[in-house]
């Protein structure tokens, strides 16, 4: 179900950062964070795009252009990094399952403001990862920039 | 002319505010069923027939007609942005469309497929009103013998004529005629394929057997496919149209309508052929314009987005959405799934459709066609500032949406007759339409076999018995063997046109293959 970044990249010495990523300013505000923590302690950048599958259209589901554009960024930074597009009954869930199989030292994920009636409805992506994930979270706000 | 007064007549019934509201109501929900693939005005009009009950006929079918042609502009929002066509008619509109959309001009596309829809749809309902009183004068003295060769024509033609194999459209006829045969026997009295069940005996319902196989074939589909890989839609602005635009749409439209209607109005329409006629015209007459030396900016535009693919074949589909109504005001003979289901909302109220339709309740019937052209306006008017909106219900995720159609459609089969057997039958049907969309049996034949069956028994009977079990009175009258002849001239020149036709379309679709290929190397 899974779409890997086509070069391959060297393991990172110090383990990975996971970034829950979209194509949206969510999305790249968690991709900065991620990159900047990733430089700061030599590691990994693990960029997950998911879907649930279950509409016509998703536009949080990134078009290939976006992929490109997102690959072409990261082989910017230097850093080892992989890119997976995943599509499952749970966004949330196929975040943390990359993480659990790269055994991840931190997970990024871009907060979106949600009203209660949303959350009822849809359920929040980033409340089940800060959640249930097993490594530290990020958790950050498009605006914030990385220190 | 005198039709023409009729029709304003109607127009001033149509026009009182409720029954806007209804024709508003009945436009925005055929859009919204249009836009999203897989829903159609056919399924809608079901899961609306227990709700309308309560309304007087007329104001149902107000908001039916708008329904109907609602569901046709919403499926061309859909074919133009998705490229994935919710209905076979629109694929020709997908073809030019989406690239049109890719090229940055879906605003264009949106705006010719609306505003070529409503011409053609205001074209249409205009032809209707002249030629459907026409028909039923002729069609009131039609015997039985005639009548039965008409509805095999009807059912032959749908079966085979339309689809992909005339063997499975056959099988999914034969299943509909079965299902027609349910229940008392009308002459005799002597109960048929009940299996001892006392709720078969009253017949089949027909919201049950309609919503089973639409609505609850479809979600249970759905539910097997859950999770498919996005489809990327392009982002579009407000519809608008050029001047260069209008003036390259114009005269593929009423090109279309031409196409359209009469296909629609023969008793075996359907849009598909004339919107593929449509399309291969417009593109040879746009191959030759190119070649002439004049109108050079047209050159093989067509492969790259050309205006007049999409103006069209829009115009013939919804053309032929029009021409429909003659064959089913005149002479009681639906030819789509959407007429044969508004058909049986007429049998619901007790109106018996057929050639005495247009003297028996001759305000209802204008009304109809005036409220046709009434909704075809709202569309317009609606739709051209809605198309941004509209595109957004594709964002709908399927289980919020077929827990509503599940939940609209047990509460009408129950409504029905307030009896937990038809929830099961409904589940019986759903079964049984998800089992065709596996095995790609057509569900148009289905349906029109379970409405038309039981009324082709009657004619057929009804000229048994004057005959007295004589089956010769079926080819009596010059009438029914002229039509026994036609019908076996289609089937023999079917083969043929089958061939051309998927011949011209391999071809096309080969070239938008290598287009893609094209297009991704270069990426």
């Amino acid at each position: 179900m899974s779409e890997q970044d086509q070069e391959q990249t060297p393991p990172p010495a110090d383990g990975w950062v996971v970034v829950a990523w979209t194509p949206d300013e969510f999305g790249d505000a968690a991709l900065e964070h991620g990159i900047a923590w990733a430089r700061e302690g030599g590691r990994g950048v693990a960029v997950v795009n998911g879907t649930r599958g279950d509409a016509l259209v998703d536009e949080r589901f990134a078009a290939p252009a976006g992929l490109a554009d997102l690959a072409e960024r990261l082989r910017g930074t230097g850093l080892p990094h992989v890119v997976r597009q995943e599509m499952g009954r749970d966004v949330a869930e196929q975040v943390l399952d990359v993480a659990a199989e790269l055994s991840a030292r931190l997970v990024v994920v871009g907060l979106r403001h949600r009203s209660p009636v949303g959350k009822l409805l849809m359920g929040s992506v980033a409340q089940r990862i800060l959640l249930t994930a097993e490594c530290p979270v990020l958790a950050v706000k498009p605006g914030e920039r990385p220190a | 002319m005198e039709n023409l007064g009729l029709l304003w007549d109607g127009l001033g019934a149509a026009l009182t505010p409720m029954n806007l509201l209804y024709a508003a109501v009945g436009v925005l929900l055929g859009t919204f069923v249009g836009v999203l693939p897989g829903i159609g005005p056919a399924m809608a009009i079901a899961l609306l027939l227990p709700v309308t009950f309560g309304l007087e006929p007329t104001q149902a079918f107000i908001m039916f007609a708008g329904l109907y042609y609602g569901g046709m502009y919403g499926g061309s929002t859909t074919s133009i942005l998705l490229n994935t066509p919710g209905e076979s008619a629109s694929v020709m509109t997908a073809l030019e469309g989406n690239r049109m959309a890719r090229a940055g001009r879906g605003a264009q596309a949106l705006a010719t497929a609306a505003v070529g829809s409503f011409v053609a749809g205001t074209i249409g309902t205009l032809l209707v009103a002249m030629f459907a009183p026409a028909l039923a004068d002729v069609a009131v003295e039609i015997g039985a013998p005639s009548y039965f060769a008409l509805m095999v024509l009807a059912l032959v033609m749908t079966a085979t004529v339309l689809g992909a194999s005339p063997l499975r459209g056959l099988l999914s006829l034969f299943v509909g005629l079965t299902i027609g045969l349910v229940g008392l026997d009308l002459n005799t009295g002597q109960p048929r394929l009940t299996f001892g069940v006392t709720q078969l005996v009253d017949r089949l319902d027909i919201v049950v057997v309609a919503v089973g196989i639409f609505a609850l074939g479809e979600a249970l589909w759905v539910a097997a496919h859950l999770r498919r890989k996005p489809a990327r839609v392009v982002p579009v602005g407000q519809p608008w149209l050029g001047r260069e635009d209008l003036r390259r749409s114009w005269r593929p439209w009423l090109r279309g309508t031409a196409f359209g209607f009469p296909f629609g109005a023969l008793p075996a329409g359907g849009a598909e052929l004339p919107t593929f006629l449509s399309y291969v015209t417009e593109r040879r007459l746009a191959k030759r314009s190119a070649t002439k030396g004049r109108g050079t900016e047209d050159e093989d535009e067509f492969g790259r987005g050309a205006i007049e693919g999409v103006a069209g074949p829009e115009a013939a589909n919804n053309a032929s959405a029009a021409g429909m109504l003659v064959p089913m005001l005149a002479l009681g003979l639906p030819v789509t799934a959407t007429a044969s289901v508004m058909l049986s909302a007429l049998q619901g109220y007790g109106i018996q459709p057929g050639p005495q339709l247009m003297t028996e309740h001759a305000d209802m019937v204008w009304t109809l066609l005036a409220s046709l052209l009434v909704g075809n306006l709202l569309l317009l008017v609606l739709n051209l500032p809605l198309a941004p909106l509209w595109a957004r219900l594709l964002r709908i995720p399927r289980p919020q949406l077929y827990a509503g159609i599940l939940f609209f459609a047990c509460l009408g089969a129950y409504a029905t007759n307030l009896d937990p057997f038809d929830i099961a039958l409904l589940l019986v049907f759903g079964l049984l339409g998800m089992a065709m969309r596996r095995f790609g049996l057509p569900v148009l034949p289905l349906i029109l076999g379970v409405i038309l069956g039981p009324l082709m028994e009657t004619k057929l009977r009804e000229a048994l018995t004057i005959s007295g079990g004589d089956p010769a009175i079926l080819w009596s009258e010059p009438l029914a063997v002229a039509i026994y002849a036609v019908l076996l001239l289609v089937l023999v020149t079917r083969p043929l046109l089958s061939r051309w036709r998927s011949r011209t379309e391999s071809r096309i679709v080969a070239e938008a293959e290598t287009e893609a290929v094209t297009e991704g190397s270069a990426r």
